[in-house]
Protein backbone atom coordinates (compact mmCIF):
# COMPACT_ATOMS: atom_id res chain seq x y z
CA UNK A 1 0.00 0.00 0.00
CA UNK A 2 1.32 3.52 -0.49
CA UNK A 3 0.69 6.90 0.78
CA UNK A 4 0.78 9.81 -1.79
CA UNK A 5 0.14 13.83 -1.05
CA UNK A 6 -1.70 15.60 -3.12
CA UNK A 7 -2.70 19.52 -3.42
CA UNK A 8 -6.01 19.75 -5.02
CA UNK A 9 -7.42 23.19 -6.05
CA UNK A 10 -11.01 23.57 -7.25
CA UNK A 11 -11.83 26.18 -10.17
CA UNK A 12 -15.01 27.84 -8.96
CA UNK A 13 -17.13 25.47 -11.12
CA UNK A 14 -16.45 22.33 -9.57
CA UNK A 15 -16.69 23.76 -5.56
CA UNK A 16 -20.14 22.10 -5.20
CA UNK A 17 -18.97 19.24 -6.81
CA UNK A 18 -18.65 16.14 -4.10
CA UNK A 19 -15.38 14.76 -6.29
CA UNK A 20 -13.26 13.76 -3.03
CA UNK A 21 -16.52 11.43 -2.21
CA UNK A 22 -16.88 10.15 -6.20
CA UNK A 23 -13.30 9.47 -6.06
CA UNK A 24 -13.40 7.82 -2.87
CA UNK A 25 -16.13 5.14 -4.56
CA UNK A 26 -14.78 4.89 -8.44
CA UNK A 27 -11.47 3.89 -7.27
CA UNK A 28 -10.33 1.74 -4.92
CA UNK A 29 -8.11 4.79 -2.85
CA UNK A 30 -8.70 6.07 0.76
CA UNK A 31 -8.93 9.86 1.36
CA UNK A 32 -7.87 12.03 4.06
CA UNK A 33 -8.09 15.72 3.81
CA UNK A 34 -5.50 16.90 6.06
CA UNK A 35 -5.87 20.96 5.24
CA UNK A 36 -8.75 22.74 3.66
CA UNK A 37 -9.76 26.35 2.25
CA UNK A 38 -12.94 26.25 0.67
CA UNK A 39 -14.38 29.53 -0.46
CA UNK A 40 -17.11 30.87 -2.79
CA UNK A 41 -14.93 31.37 -6.14
CA UNK A 42 -11.86 29.21 -5.17
CA UNK A 43 -10.97 26.37 -3.07
CA UNK A 44 -7.64 23.78 -2.50
CA UNK A 45 -6.70 20.75 -0.11
CA UNK A 46 -4.12 18.87 0.84
CA UNK A 47 -5.60 15.27 1.06
CA UNK A 48 -3.44 11.88 1.42
CA UNK A 49 -4.56 8.92 -0.92
CA UNK A 50 -4.02 4.96 -0.07
CA UNK A 51 -3.84 2.43 -1.76
CA UNK A 52 -1.81 0.90 -4.65
CA UNK A 53 0.14 2.93 -6.17
CA UNK A 54 -1.17 2.33 -9.76
CA UNK A 55 -4.98 2.71 -8.31
CA UNK A 56 -3.68 6.10 -6.99
CA UNK A 57 -2.31 7.30 -10.17
CA UNK A 58 -5.89 6.04 -11.93
CA UNK A 59 -7.57 8.01 -9.14
CA UNK A 60 -5.43 11.42 -9.33
CA UNK A 61 -6.13 11.15 -13.60
CA UNK A 62 -9.90 10.31 -12.52
CA UNK A 63 -9.83 13.83 -10.61
CA UNK A 64 -7.93 15.54 -13.53
CA UNK A 65 -10.72 14.51 -15.80
CA UNK A 66 -13.34 15.76 -13.36
CA UNK A 67 -11.40 18.98 -13.71
CA UNK A 68 -9.95 19.70 -10.52
CA UNK A 69 -5.87 20.61 -10.67
CA UNK A 70 -3.93 18.55 -8.52
CA UNK A 71 0.10 19.05 -7.88
CA UNK A 72 2.25 17.61 -5.41
CA UNK A 73 2.05 18.44 -1.90
CA UNK A 74 5.27 20.31 -2.39
CA UNK A 75 4.07 22.12 -5.28
CA UNK A 76 6.91 23.43 -7.57
CA UNK A 77 10.12 21.30 -7.27
CA UNK A 78 11.77 22.35 -9.95
CA UNK A 79 13.59 26.29 -8.94
CA UNK B 1 21.30 22.23 24.31
CA UNK B 2 21.80 22.60 20.75
CA UNK B 3 21.16 25.52 18.92
CA UNK B 4 18.37 23.45 16.57
CA UNK B 5 15.47 22.82 18.66
CA UNK B 6 13.40 21.03 16.35
CA UNK B 7 11.68 21.34 12.99
CA UNK B 8 8.53 22.93 13.47
CA UNK B 9 4.88 22.54 11.25
CA UNK B 10 4.51 26.11 9.78
CA UNK B 11 0.65 25.79 9.73
CA UNK B 12 -0.27 23.27 13.42
CA UNK B 13 2.94 24.20 15.15
CA UNK B 14 3.95 20.44 15.43
CA UNK B 15 7.73 19.66 16.18
CA UNK B 16 9.09 16.92 14.34
CA UNK B 17 13.01 15.64 14.68
CA UNK B 18 16.21 17.57 12.51
CA UNK B 19 16.19 14.70 9.91
CA UNK B 20 15.56 14.81 6.36
CA UNK B 21 11.71 15.54 6.39
CA UNK B 22 9.90 18.76 5.01
CA UNK B 23 5.94 18.13 5.26
CA UNK B 24 4.11 17.63 8.78
CA UNK B 25 2.78 14.01 8.81
CA UNK B 26 -0.09 15.50 10.80
CA UNK B 27 -1.14 18.35 8.39
CA UNK B 28 0.59 18.12 5.21
CA UNK B 29 2.18 21.84 6.03
CA UNK B 30 5.48 22.52 5.45
CA UNK B 31 8.43 22.25 8.17
CA UNK B 32 10.87 25.06 9.55
CA UNK B 33 13.90 25.00 11.62
CA UNK B 34 13.14 26.29 15.01
CA UNK B 35 15.79 27.77 17.32
CA UNK B 36 16.89 28.31 20.69
CA UNK B 37 17.62 31.79 20.96
CA UNK B 38 18.71 32.42 24.17
CA UNK B 39 21.75 29.79 23.13
CA UNK B 40 22.59 31.69 20.68
CA UNK B 41 22.24 35.11 22.21
CA UNK B 42 24.42 33.83 25.00
CA UNK B 43 27.14 33.18 22.34
CA UNK B 44 27.05 35.79 19.70
CA UNK B 45 28.13 39.36 19.44
CA UNK B 46 29.00 41.64 16.76
CA UNK B 47 32.88 41.28 17.60
CA UNK B 48 32.78 37.29 17.51
CA UNK B 49 30.85 37.78 14.07
CA UNK B 50 32.95 40.03 12.35
CA UNK B 51 36.08 38.51 13.44
CA UNK B 52 34.48 35.14 11.63
CA UNK B 53 35.31 33.73 8.43
CA UNK B 54 34.79 36.23 5.52
CA UNK B 55 31.84 33.62 3.94
CA UNK B 56 27.84 33.44 5.43
CA UNK B 57 29.61 30.84 7.73
CA UNK B 58 30.58 33.85 10.10
CA UNK B 59 26.82 33.36 10.40
CA UNK B 60 27.21 30.08 11.53
CA UNK B 61 25.61 29.87 14.78
CA UNK B 62 22.43 31.34 13.19
CA UNK B 63 22.60 27.94 10.50
CA UNK B 64 20.89 24.94 10.56
CA UNK B 65 24.23 22.50 10.91
CA UNK B 66 25.50 20.70 14.30
CA UNK B 67 28.84 21.05 13.11
CA UNK B 68 31.19 22.82 11.82
CA UNK B 69 30.67 23.85 8.08
CA UNK B 70 32.25 21.37 4.96
CA UNK B 71 31.03 22.39 2.11
CA UNK B 72 30.59 26.11 0.14
CA UNK B 73 33.25 27.59 2.39
CA UNK B 74 33.37 30.52 0.37
CA UNK B 75 30.12 31.18 -0.35
CA UNK B 76 28.42 34.36 0.74
CA UNK B 77 29.95 37.91 1.99
CA UNK B 78 28.92 39.29 -1.16
CA UNK B 79 29.72 43.51 -2.13
CA UNK B 80 27.33 45.53 -0.33
CA UNK B 81 27.44 48.17 -3.08
CA UNK B 82 26.24 51.69 -2.48
CA UNK B 83 24.69 53.01 -5.71
CA UNK B 84 25.13 56.69 -6.30
CA UNK B 85 24.88 56.97 -9.47
CA UNK B 86 21.42 54.88 -9.75
CA UNK B 87 20.15 56.22 -6.70
CA UNK B 88 20.20 59.56 -8.30
CA UNK B 89 18.18 58.97 -11.26
CA UNK B 90 15.75 56.90 -9.11
CA UNK B 91 15.47 60.28 -6.38
CA UNK B 92 17.08 57.55 -3.30
CA UNK B 93 19.95 59.40 -1.85
CA UNK B 94 20.59 56.21 0.19
CA UNK B 95 20.46 52.98 -2.10
CA UNK B 96 22.42 49.84 -1.69
CA UNK B 97 22.45 46.69 -4.47
CA UNK B 98 23.37 43.69 -2.55
CA UNK B 99 25.74 42.16 -5.24
CA UNK B 100 25.25 38.06 -5.77
CA UNK B 101 25.90 38.55 -9.29
CA UNK B 102 29.65 37.46 -7.71
CA UNK B 103 28.91 34.92 -5.36
CA UNK B 104 31.06 32.03 -4.96
CA UNK B 105 31.61 29.30 -6.92
CA UNK B 106 28.37 29.73 -8.98
CA UNK B 107 27.28 33.64 -9.17
CA UNK B 108 24.13 33.16 -8.21
CA UNK B 109 22.29 33.14 -4.46
CA UNK B 110 21.83 29.39 -4.78
CA UNK B 111 25.66 29.13 -3.91
CA UNK B 112 23.93 30.16 -0.12
CA UNK B 113 21.47 27.90 -0.03
CA UNK B 114 22.93 24.96 -1.33
CA UNK B 115 26.30 25.27 0.94
CA UNK B 116 24.06 24.96 3.86
CA UNK B 117 22.00 22.54 2.38
CA UNK B 118 24.66 20.25 1.29
CA UNK B 119 26.85 20.54 4.75
CA UNK B 120 23.02 19.34 6.46
CA UNK B 121 22.38 16.68 3.99
CA UNK B 122 26.66 15.49 5.02
CA UNK B 123 25.89 15.77 8.74
CA UNK B 124 22.57 13.44 7.87
CA UNK B 125 24.81 11.12 6.57
CA UNK B 126 23.72 11.32 2.63
CA UNK B 127 26.20 10.96 0.12
CA UNK B 128 24.08 11.79 -3.26
CA UNK B 129 23.12 15.35 -3.65
CA UNK B 130 20.06 15.96 -6.25
CA UNK B 131 18.07 18.83 -7.60
CA UNK B 132 15.32 19.81 -9.98
CA UNK B 133 16.24 23.37 -11.54
CA UNK B 134 15.75 24.89 -14.89
CA UNK B 135 19.52 26.80 -14.38
CA UNK B 136 21.32 28.37 -11.16
CA UNK B 137 20.32 26.06 -8.59
CA UNK B 138 21.44 23.10 -11.10
CA UNK B 139 24.80 24.95 -11.36
CA UNK B 140 25.34 25.06 -7.51
CA UNK B 141 24.51 22.15 -6.58
CA UNK B 142 26.44 20.27 -9.46
CA UNK B 143 29.55 22.59 -8.50
CA UNK B 144 29.30 21.91 -4.34
CA UNK B 145 28.33 18.42 -4.88
CA UNK B 146 31.87 18.03 -7.58
CA UNK B 147 33.77 19.87 -4.54
CA UNK B 148 32.53 17.81 -1.88
CA UNK B 149 33.27 14.59 -3.88
CA UNK B 150 29.03 13.65 -3.72
CA UNK B 151 27.57 11.54 -6.42
CA UNK B 152 24.84 14.30 -7.84
CA UNK B 153 21.73 14.04 -9.98
CA UNK B 154 20.27 16.84 -12.26
CA UNK B 155 16.64 17.15 -13.16
CA UNK B 156 16.01 19.17 -15.90
CA UNK B 157 13.29 20.02 -18.50
CA UNK B 158 13.65 18.50 -21.75
CA UNK B 159 13.91 21.88 -23.51
CA UNK B 160 16.16 23.75 -21.74
CA UNK B 161 18.76 26.22 -23.62
CA UNK B 162 22.00 24.49 -24.48
CA UNK B 163 24.43 26.66 -22.69
CA UNK B 164 22.02 26.00 -19.05
CA UNK B 165 22.81 21.90 -19.45
CA UNK B 166 26.32 22.27 -20.77
CA UNK B 167 27.06 24.72 -17.45
CA UNK B 168 25.18 21.32 -15.43
CA UNK B 169 27.26 18.84 -17.68
CA UNK B 170 30.88 20.45 -17.04
CA UNK B 171 30.79 19.62 -13.36
CA UNK B 172 29.57 16.07 -14.13
CA UNK B 173 26.80 15.05 -12.34
CA UNK B 174 24.53 12.85 -13.90
CA UNK B 175 21.62 15.21 -16.13
CA UNK B 176 18.27 13.82 -16.85
CA UNK B 177 16.48 16.10 -19.06
CA UNK B 178 12.81 14.73 -18.90
CA UNK B 179 10.00 14.71 -21.93
CA UNK B 180 6.94 16.26 -21.23
CA UNK B 181 5.16 19.14 -19.90
CA UNK B 182 6.81 21.36 -16.94
CA UNK B 183 4.06 19.78 -15.08
CA UNK B 184 4.94 16.30 -16.08
CA UNK B 185 8.67 16.98 -14.85
CA UNK B 186 7.47 19.03 -11.52
CA UNK B 187 5.64 15.68 -11.07
CA UNK B 188 8.32 12.83 -11.76
CA UNK B 189 10.29 14.80 -9.54
CA UNK B 190 8.54 15.38 -6.78
CA UNK B 191 7.83 11.67 -6.87
CA UNK B 192 11.59 10.57 -7.43
CA UNK B 193 12.44 12.68 -4.11
CA UNK B 194 10.37 10.30 -2.48
CA UNK B 195 11.63 7.30 -3.75
CA UNK B 196 15.32 7.51 -3.37
CA UNK B 197 17.60 8.40 -0.57
CA UNK B 198 19.09 11.56 -1.86
CA UNK B 199 19.55 14.85 -0.45
CA UNK B 200 16.76 16.81 -2.74
CA UNK B 201 17.82 19.79 -1.42
CA UNK B 202 14.50 21.57 -2.40
CA UNK B 203 12.24 18.84 -1.54
CA UNK B 204 13.76 16.85 1.74
CA UNK B 205 16.33 19.35 2.85
CA UNK B 206 14.34 22.35 2.26
CA UNK B 207 14.04 23.17 5.68
CA UNK B 208 17.81 23.38 5.74
CA UNK B 209 18.32 24.71 2.43
CA UNK B 210 15.67 27.56 2.65
CA UNK B 211 17.49 29.01 5.86
CA UNK B 212 20.89 29.48 3.78
CA UNK B 213 18.78 32.74 2.55
CA UNK B 214 18.84 34.46 5.55
CA UNK B 215 22.57 35.21 5.10
CA UNK B 216 21.56 38.06 2.57
CA UNK B 217 19.70 40.08 5.47
CA UNK B 218 22.57 38.99 8.45
CA UNK B 219 25.53 40.58 5.38
CA UNK B 220 23.23 43.19 4.81
CA UNK B 221 22.87 44.70 8.13
CA UNK B 222 26.39 44.43 9.23
CA UNK B 223 27.41 45.89 6.10
CA UNK B 224 25.30 48.48 7.05
CA UNK B 225 26.86 48.77 10.14
CA UNK B 226 24.72 47.01 12.29
CA UNK B 227 21.21 48.57 11.29
CA UNK B 228 18.13 47.20 9.30
CA UNK B 229 17.59 49.21 6.13
CA UNK B 230 14.07 50.55 5.81
CA UNK B 231 13.52 49.49 2.66
CA UNK B 232 14.54 45.96 0.64
CA UNK B 233 13.18 45.00 -2.96
CA UNK B 234 13.64 41.46 -3.28
CA UNK B 235 12.95 39.08 -6.49
CA UNK B 236 9.95 36.40 -6.05
CA UNK B 237 10.28 33.01 -7.30
CA UNK B 238 8.95 30.61 -4.55
CA UNK B 239 8.50 33.62 -2.36
CA UNK B 240 11.34 31.90 -0.24
CA UNK B 241 14.09 34.38 -0.26
CA UNK B 242 11.66 37.15 0.86
CA UNK B 243 10.37 35.64 4.06
CA UNK B 244 14.07 34.65 4.93
CA UNK B 245 15.45 37.84 4.69
CA UNK B 246 12.60 39.03 6.76
CA UNK B 247 13.24 35.90 9.19
CA UNK B 248 16.90 36.79 9.09
CA UNK B 249 16.22 40.84 10.16
CA UNK B 250 13.81 40.17 13.42
CA UNK B 251 16.66 36.91 14.20
CA UNK B 252 19.28 39.49 14.64
CA UNK B 253 16.88 42.18 16.23
CA UNK B 254 16.07 38.83 18.80
CA UNK B 255 19.04 38.50 19.82
CA UNK B 256 20.23 41.96 20.08
CA UNK B 257 22.84 42.32 17.33
CA UNK B 258 20.30 45.47 15.75
CA UNK B 259 18.26 47.75 17.14
CA UNK B 260 15.33 47.75 15.70
CA UNK B 261 13.35 46.28 12.10
CA UNK B 262 11.27 48.74 10.82
CA UNK B 263 12.17 47.09 7.21
CA UNK B 264 9.54 47.25 4.63
CA UNK B 265 9.77 44.21 2.53
CA UNK B 266 8.95 44.86 -1.21
CA UNK B 267 8.23 41.82 -3.54
CA UNK B 268 9.13 41.59 -7.41
CA UNK B 269 7.94 39.37 -9.97
CA UNK B 270 7.97 39.10 -13.97
CA UNK B 271 4.45 39.85 -15.42
CA UNK B 272 4.60 36.98 -17.37
CA UNK B 273 4.74 34.72 -13.87
CA UNK B 274 3.68 37.23 -11.44
CA UNK B 275 1.03 34.59 -8.90
CA UNK B 276 2.08 35.89 -6.19
CA UNK B 277 2.37 39.77 -6.60
CA UNK B 278 -0.80 39.09 -8.70
CA UNK B 279 -2.52 38.19 -5.56
CA UNK B 280 -1.30 40.90 -3.85
CA UNK B 281 -2.41 43.62 -6.34
CA UNK B 282 -5.95 42.05 -6.49
CA UNK B 283 -5.91 42.23 -2.26
CA UNK B 284 -5.99 38.44 -2.34
CA UNK B 285 -4.40 36.19 0.51
CA UNK B 286 -4.01 33.58 -1.87
CA UNK B 287 -2.30 33.42 -5.25
CA UNK B 288 -3.49 31.80 -8.84
CA UNK B 289 -0.70 29.09 -10.14
CA UNK B 290 0.21 30.43 -13.81
CA UNK B 291 1.84 28.91 -16.56
CA UNK B 292 4.97 30.89 -16.56
CA UNK B 293 6.12 33.01 -19.87
CA UNK B 294 8.43 35.24 -19.40
CA UNK B 295 12.28 36.18 -19.91
CA UNK B 296 12.78 36.07 -16.34
CA UNK B 297 13.31 32.09 -15.83
CA UNK B 298 15.24 31.96 -12.70
CA UNK B 299 11.83 33.80 -11.56
CA UNK B 300 9.23 31.32 -13.63
CA UNK B 301 7.79 29.09 -10.74
CA UNK B 302 3.96 28.95 -11.28
CA UNK B 303 2.62 27.31 -8.35
CA UNK B 304 5.01 28.77 -5.51
CA UNK B 305 5.71 26.48 -2.70
CA UNK B 306 5.85 29.75 -0.65
CA UNK B 307 3.93 32.34 -2.26
CA UNK B 308 1.59 32.59 0.61
CA UNK B 309 4.01 33.16 3.27
CA UNK B 310 5.52 35.73 1.27
CA UNK B 311 1.85 37.78 0.72
CA UNK B 312 1.94 37.73 4.45
CA UNK B 313 5.20 38.54 4.72
CA UNK B 314 4.39 41.47 3.02
CA UNK B 315 1.27 42.45 4.62
CA UNK B 316 3.17 42.40 8.14
CA UNK B 317 6.25 44.66 7.06
CA UNK B 318 4.08 46.67 5.50
CA UNK B 319 5.72 46.78 2.09
CA UNK B 320 4.37 46.42 -1.46
CA UNK B 321 4.53 44.23 -4.53
CA UNK B 322 4.74 44.82 -8.37
CA UNK B 323 5.67 43.36 -11.77
CA UNK B 324 7.47 44.42 -14.55
CA UNK B 325 6.80 43.68 -18.67
CA UNK B 326 10.09 41.65 -20.40
CA UNK B 327 10.95 44.95 -21.85
CA UNK B 328 11.16 46.98 -18.53
CA UNK B 329 13.45 43.62 -17.57
CA UNK B 330 15.81 44.32 -20.16
CA UNK B 331 15.41 48.04 -19.55
CA UNK B 332 16.37 47.32 -16.12
CA UNK B 333 19.13 45.24 -16.71
CA UNK B 334 20.67 47.73 -18.78
CA UNK B 335 19.76 50.67 -16.29
CA UNK B 336 21.89 48.44 -13.57
CA UNK B 337 24.85 48.19 -15.96
CA UNK B 338 25.16 51.57 -17.13
CA UNK B 339 25.13 53.36 -13.65
CA UNK B 340 26.65 51.01 -11.44
CA UNK B 341 28.44 48.89 -13.73
CA UNK B 342 26.84 45.51 -12.57
CA UNK B 343 25.58 43.14 -15.32
CA UNK B 344 22.99 40.99 -13.69
CA UNK B 345 20.95 38.36 -14.90
CA UNK B 346 16.88 38.80 -15.78
CA UNK B 347 15.86 38.46 -11.99
CA UNK B 348 18.16 41.34 -11.23
CA UNK B 349 16.19 43.31 -13.97
CA UNK B 350 12.94 42.38 -12.67
CA UNK B 351 14.41 44.05 -9.13
CA UNK B 352 15.49 47.33 -10.68
CA UNK B 353 12.31 47.65 -12.74
CA UNK B 354 10.21 47.32 -9.79
CA UNK B 355 12.30 49.14 -7.44
CA UNK B 356 12.05 52.23 -9.92
CA UNK B 357 8.32 51.69 -10.42
CA UNK B 358 7.70 51.99 -6.17
CA UNK B 359 10.08 54.81 -6.52
CA UNK B 360 8.42 56.54 -8.78
CA UNK B 361 4.71 55.93 -7.15
CA UNK B 362 6.74 57.04 -3.53
CA UNK B 363 6.13 53.96 -2.00
CA UNK B 364 10.18 54.55 -1.39
CA UNK B 365 10.76 57.70 -0.48
CA UNK B 366 14.12 59.31 -1.05
CA UNK B 367 15.78 59.85 2.50
CA UNK B 368 14.87 55.72 3.19
CA UNK B 369 18.33 53.05 3.00
CA UNK B 370 17.00 51.10 0.57
CA UNK B 371 18.55 47.77 -0.70
CA UNK B 372 17.83 46.51 -3.80
CA UNK B 373 18.97 42.35 -3.61
CA UNK B 374 20.65 41.14 -7.14
CA UNK B 375 20.61 37.06 -7.29
CA UNK B 376 22.73 36.46 -10.16
CA UNK B 377 25.27 37.11 -12.92
CA UNK B 378 23.89 38.72 -16.22
CA UNK B 379 26.55 36.73 -17.94
CA UNK B 380 24.17 33.76 -17.50
CA UNK B 381 21.57 35.21 -19.35
CA UNK B 382 23.05 37.33 -22.46
CA UNK B 383 20.27 35.93 -24.46
CA UNK B 384 17.82 38.46 -22.92
CA UNK B 385 19.57 41.43 -23.95
CA UNK B 386 21.78 40.83 -27.38
CA UNK B 387 19.01 42.26 -29.40
CA UNK B 388 19.33 45.72 -27.43
CA UNK B 389 22.52 46.72 -26.31
CA UNK B 390 23.65 47.71 -29.89
CA UNK B 391 26.86 46.73 -31.93
CA UNK B 392 30.02 47.87 -31.73
CA UNK B 393 32.06 50.28 -34.19
CA UNK B 394 33.18 48.36 -37.18
CA UNK B 395 36.11 50.70 -38.93
CA UNK B 396 39.12 49.99 -40.74
CA UNK B 397 42.72 50.20 -39.10
CA UNK B 398 42.66 54.30 -39.68
CA UNK B 399 43.06 56.71 -37.54
CA UNK B 400 41.22 59.41 -39.73
CA UNK B 401 38.19 56.81 -40.26
CA UNK B 402 38.16 56.53 -36.23
CA UNK B 403 38.28 60.70 -35.93
CA UNK B 404 35.56 60.65 -38.85
CA UNK B 405 33.66 58.64 -36.32
CA UNK B 406 34.49 59.59 -32.65
CA UNK B 407 36.24 63.42 -33.85
CA UNK B 408 39.28 64.85 -32.02
CA UNK B 409 37.89 64.67 -28.46
CA UNK B 410 36.92 61.21 -28.52
CA UNK B 411 33.13 61.86 -28.38
CA UNK B 412 31.02 59.74 -30.74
Amino acid sequence: MAKLRYHIRFPEEKIPAPIIYEIGHEYKVVTSIRRADVRDTTGWMDVEFLGDTEEIERAVDGMREKGVLVDPIELNVVE
Amino acid sequence: MAKMKALVCRECGKEYPTEAIHVCELCFGPLEVKYNYDEIKAKVSRESIEAGPRSLWRYQDFLPIEGKPTIGLHAGYTPLVRAHNLGAFLGIDELYIKNDCVNHPTLSFKDRVVAVALTRARELGFETAACASTGNLANSVAAHAAQAGMQCYVFIPGDLEAAKVLGNLIYRPKVIEIEGTYDDVNRLCSEIAGERQWAFVNVNIRPYYAEGSKTLAYETAEQLGWRAPDQVVVPMASGSLLTKIWKGLNEFHRVGLIDSVNTKVNGAQAEGCSPIATAYKDGRDFFKPVKPNTIAKSLAIGNPADGYYALKTVAESGGAMDTVTDDEVVEGIKLLAQTEGIFAETAGGVTIGVLQKLAKQGLIKRDEVTVAYITGNGLKTQEAVVDSVGRPFRIPPSLAKFEQIFGKQGEA
